[in-house]
């Protein structure tokens, strides 16, 4: 009889969106383990969807390069999934919210990814290590959250925590 | 995906994920519609389970596609994830959105 298999605590895949089914799989087995509710693990699906198109299309333009994905359960009972790329500098922070156009042709056309990064994750973070992109998506809540289309974590009031990469608090 | 007509109006019901890959599929299907000389469609969302930016992008550009040919597209069924990401996205300010498809049918049919 053989034990449970181990689970990678991380996986390196090429930058291209192809991979990105392969990427989630490893979030949601990862997410379900640490205890995380099913609606709680889209959530953490949505958020690592949104970065990793974020990463495929822009990191390395004109060119091709790595991600890598890694999640933890920290001392506190934080859950948290670190994306790695090795492209161009991009710190989400800097990205202005979206104008949302309430006449439809007026709409534009993407722009949301990052919005959505932000409402779906209890904390993010940004750091850039060297020549890498250091993207943190934290959980800390299992559960759904009670009041649908808030957070009251998060939102217009995210903590930027660029400037303090050290991990403190997890 | 599956779809079925009602006179004019064709319907469309969605299943599981609208994410980057799906979501062109789903903007191709609806080009080949359009192309057709089809405009008016309710788009089912009651058993959707997960959208991404790129499920709404897909959505959206066809909405506007349609808009441009005098046609139209409803949305129907929105719950869980899918509901609380449209309305963080403010899609629930430029779609109309109907409780179940009979109701798009009557709103849309009028």
């Amino acid at each position: 009889m053989s034990g449970r298999p181990v689970m990678p605590e991380r996986v390196k895949s090429a930058a291209e969106i192809e991979k990105l089914e392969a990427i989630l799989d490893f979030v949601r087995t990862r997410a379900g383990r640490a205890g995380f509710s099913r609606r709680r693990t889209m959530d953490l699906e949505l958020a690592v969807e949104e970065a990793m198109a974020n990463i495929c299309r822009y990191a390395y333009p004109g060119g091709s390069g790595e991600v890598e994905v890694s999640c933890r359960t920290c001392s506190g009972g934080a859950f948290s999934i670190e994306i790695t790329d090795r492209g161009r500098p991009f710190d989400l922070f800097t990205v202005e919210k979206p104008v949302f156009e309430d006449c439809l042709s007026r709409r534009k056309l993407g722009g949301l990814g990052i919005h959505l990064i932000r409402h779906m994750v209890d904390e993010v973070r940004y750091r850039r290590a060297g020549e890498r992109n250091v993207l943190t998506l934290i959980m800390y809540e299992r559960e759904e959250r009670k009041t649908e289309g808030s957070n009251p974590r998060q939102g217009e009031t995210a903590p930027h925590n660029a400037h303090n990469p050290s991990g403190a608090g997890l | 995906m599956n779809t079925e007509k009602v006179g004019e109006i064709r319907i469309v019901r969605l299943q599981g994920r609208l994410g980057e890959v799906s979501a062109p599929q789903f903007e191709e299907k609806m080009k080949e519609y359009i192309g057709g000389g089809e405009v008016r469609f309710i788009v089912d969302l009651a058993e959707l389970e997960y959208i991404s930016s790129a499920g709404l992008r897909s959505i959206l550009s066809t909405a506007k596609d349609l808009k441009e040919r005098n046609g139209s597209l409803f949305l129907s069924g929105l719950k869980g994830a899918v509901k609380e990401v449209f309305e963080i996205s403010h899609f629930s300010d430029i779609f109309k959105i109907y409780q179940t498809v009979p109701e798009a049918l009557e709103a849309m049919e009028k």
